[in-house]
């Protein structure tokens, strides 16, 4: 019998929701099992298998001085690491303090904030180490995440294109929100995955996948504003959310808030 | 009645319903204009009713919006976001199953079932770009059986366009308003102040045997003056609009700018999120892709609608050939107005607006066009 690969699933800073996707793939779980050894997943066991992982699977991004050596480690003892979500992949919602001052929210919100020991920013895997394949997305779509592991154990290219999220609206049949109802929809300049779920209900994207490969967040922001009569405030929420600090999208938002203060 | 070919007859409004009858009884699924989420889109329909009634649609550049007209026109509007393309090329399909055995990988082709269809009210544009896209799949070598088995399976009804919306350009490429390919059937919409019907002629055998069961009768010189006014009014409504342009030269035009600093004008607002490419009736682009699940032990082919926008689509070994927007795009409309004439003898644009309408940042690729023949000729 062949030696089944290890693998080991890592939480940083994040909502655990990734993690879920996998716990949630129930019918491919038991195929999964019998195809790779789970040898670290505190969400999902206690089992604890010590390194070195063939395949680690990371959620979260880093926050603390103290992660930011525990991902080196990891990175040490696994063959091909992968990171998973907006966390892991450009700093998650939590990397809105990287456009302001830690030390002055930590004041205002804790009793003793000087308990706090976090970083400045909130970082996405890759700034620390080298990934091997970043999986986008708040949170992740399991069937992409199976396809992953599927592509790893079958040693092929993960399907998981970088194109935009109205590719996946016309091979839908979707009607766009932007052209036939006037809704500010991220679609265009947002990675594709999620299976345009908002479109599909009417809905414009909010860009929980992050930016797709070659966004246009400028011009995308221009028509809002000039044809569909949105504020900057509007543009502003939309580029910072879930992937608040993915380059394209602070970029973009910082040209907002310069705005805002030339208006003011 | 006893009818013949090349001769027009006339059937009025409120018996549309048995045209759509006798495609049904002769084995057809009816496909239609009906109305979803505030477009008019394709869909399968089962009588009069599910069509867009007293509906019509004003277009501009990157909007579209349904609106109530004067009148009960059936086909009182213009293109929408679908194209027939979505019954003919899939958006996705399964190629083939593969399984791992004992013995070898057997692989198993996905043959699916295949319905026949009847289109009901296609634009000139549209049968232009039907026939472009079989001059792409059953032209030449190599043939796509899916595609040739559907196609050989539709029935064609093809209606007149008697207005024109303001995204319509078909004057400037040749392919319209009038019918001007061969189909089973054509139709007029005629509304006056006291008649609504529709002048039809068939074009086929197959469109003889529909038209023989309809309570038709023969058409005057008077209905076809209507008919001819009403088609002019279309005519005229593009001359006078925006997006008249001449392209008889637009090969050469492209080919001297090949390297001009316009395209790198359009990047800047070009999003390259490939929905022109989608909505266009012509573009045939495809991707496959394989996959295997967890066990290794079984595969699959899909085969899906792609787009030269984006960087996948051109990635060879050491990276994509096309990475930015300038190239995407010079590439999209070179090869619609240019080496597709090179490639497949023809235009691969119909003018049927789509791509200037449901591109979400309006760009407009008649202006572009008048851009590119301003900067050339000064
Ligand atoms: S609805 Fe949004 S995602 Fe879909 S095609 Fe339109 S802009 Fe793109
Ligand atoms: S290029 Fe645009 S106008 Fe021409 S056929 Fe395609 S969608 Fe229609
Ligand atoms: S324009 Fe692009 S998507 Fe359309 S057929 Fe040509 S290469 Fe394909
Ligand atoms: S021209 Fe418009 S629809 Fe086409 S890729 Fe660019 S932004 Fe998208």
């Amino acid at each position: 019998m062949k030696t089944m690969p290890k693998l080991a699933v890592w939480k940083f800073t994040s909502c655990d929701g990734c993690q879920l996707s996998l716990l949630d793939c129930e019918d491919e779980l038991l195929l999964l099992a019998g195809q790779i050894d789970i040898a670290y997943f505190m969400e999902a066991s206690s089992r604890q298998v010590d390194g070195p992982y063939d395949l680690s699977i990371v959620e979260g991004s880093i926050t603390t001085a103290d992660e930011a050596e525990r991902i080196q480690k990891i990175r040490q003892q696994s063959h091909t690491l992968i990171t998973i979500g907006a966390c892991a992949s450009s700093g998650g919602i939590q990397a809105l303090r990287n456009f302001a001052d830690v030390t002055e929210f930590t004041s205002l919100v804790y009793a003793h904030p000087e308990y706090i020991a976090t970083l400045k920013t909130s970082s996405a895997i890759s700034d620390h180490i080298r990934v091997d394949f970043v999986l986008q997305g708040c949170p992740i779509n399991k069937a992409q995440l199976l396809e992953v592991i599927s592509a790893y154990l079958n040693q092929r290219k993960p399907q998981i294109p970088a194109h935009s999220v109205c590719m996946e609206c016309k091979l839908k049949g979707n009607i766009c929100v932007m052209v036939a109802h006037g809704t500010p929809c991220m679609g265009p300049v947002t990675h594709a995955g999620c299976g345009a779920i908002c479109p599909s209900y009417n809905r414009g994207c909010y860009g929980c996948y992050g930016p797709k490969e070659n966004p246009n967040t400028a011009s995308l922001s221009h028509w809002w504003q000039t044809e569909l009569g949105s504020d900057n405030a509007t543009l502003l929420e939309n580029f910072r959310n879930m992937n608040a600090a993915a380059p394209a999208f602070a970029t973009q938002s910082l040209t907002f808030i310069e705005k805002n203060h030339e208006e003011k | 009645m006893k009818v013949q070919n090349a001769t027009s007859y006339i059937l009025l409004s409120d018996k549309l319903n048995s045209l759509i009858h006798s495609l049904q009884q002769a084995g057809y699924q009816v496909i239609g204009p009906v109305i979803v989420d505030q477009t008019i889109i394709y869909d399968h329909i089962n009588s009069a009713d599910d069509l867009p009634q007293g509906w019509t649609d004003e277009q501009d550049k990157g909007r579209y919006r349904l609106k109530r007209r004067q009148d009960s026109a059936y086909f009182g509007f213009n293109v929408g976001p679908n194209s027939w393309k979505k019954y003919l090329q899939l958006p996705r399909r399964q190629v083939w199953n593969a399984q791992k055995t004992a013995d070898g990988i057997h692989i198993e082709p996905v043959n699916s079932a295949i319905t026949p269809l009847a289109f009901l009210g296609i634009r000139s544009c549209e049968l232009h770009a039907i026939a472009i896209q079989d001059r792409v799949f059953l032209s030449g070598e190599y043939h796509n059986e899916d595609y040739k088995q559907r196609r050989q399976s539709i029935f064609t009804v093809a209606v007149n366009c008697t207005q024109a919306a303001a995204t319509c350009f078909c004057t400037s490429m040749n392919t319209g308003p009038a019918v001007s390919l061969p189909c089973d059937l054509e139709i007029t919409e005629i509304i006056n102040d006291n008649e609504h019907y529709f002048l039809l002629r068939c074009g086929s055998e197959k469109g003889e045997l529909i038209l023989q069961q309809l309570p038709v009768t023969p058409a005057t010189s008077e209905h076809h003056q209507q008919q001819k006014a009403a088609i002019s009014q279309a005519e005229e409504q593009m001359s006078a609009g925006p997006r008249m342009f001449d392209s008889s030269d637009l090969q050469a035009l492209l080919y001297r700018n090949y390297e001009s600093p316009l395209w790198s004008d359009i990047a800047e607002r070009c999003l390259s999120c490939a929905n022109c490419t989608l909505v266009c009736p012509t573009c045939f682009c495809s991707s496959v892709e394989d996959t295997t699940d967890l066990s290794g032990d079984h595969a699959e082919r899909w085969e899906q609608w792609d787009s030269c926008f984006t960087a996948d689509f051109s990635y060879i070994h050491g990276g994509s050939v096309r990475p930015d927007t300038r190239s995407r795009y010079r590439q999209w409309m070179t090869h619609k107005l240019a080496t597709w004439h090179e490639q497949f003898n023809t235009s691969g644009c119909v003018g049927c607006g789509r791509c200037v309408a449901w591109c979400p940042v309006g760009i407009d690729i008649t202006e572009e066009v008048i851009r590119f023949q301003k900067a050339d000729s000064s």
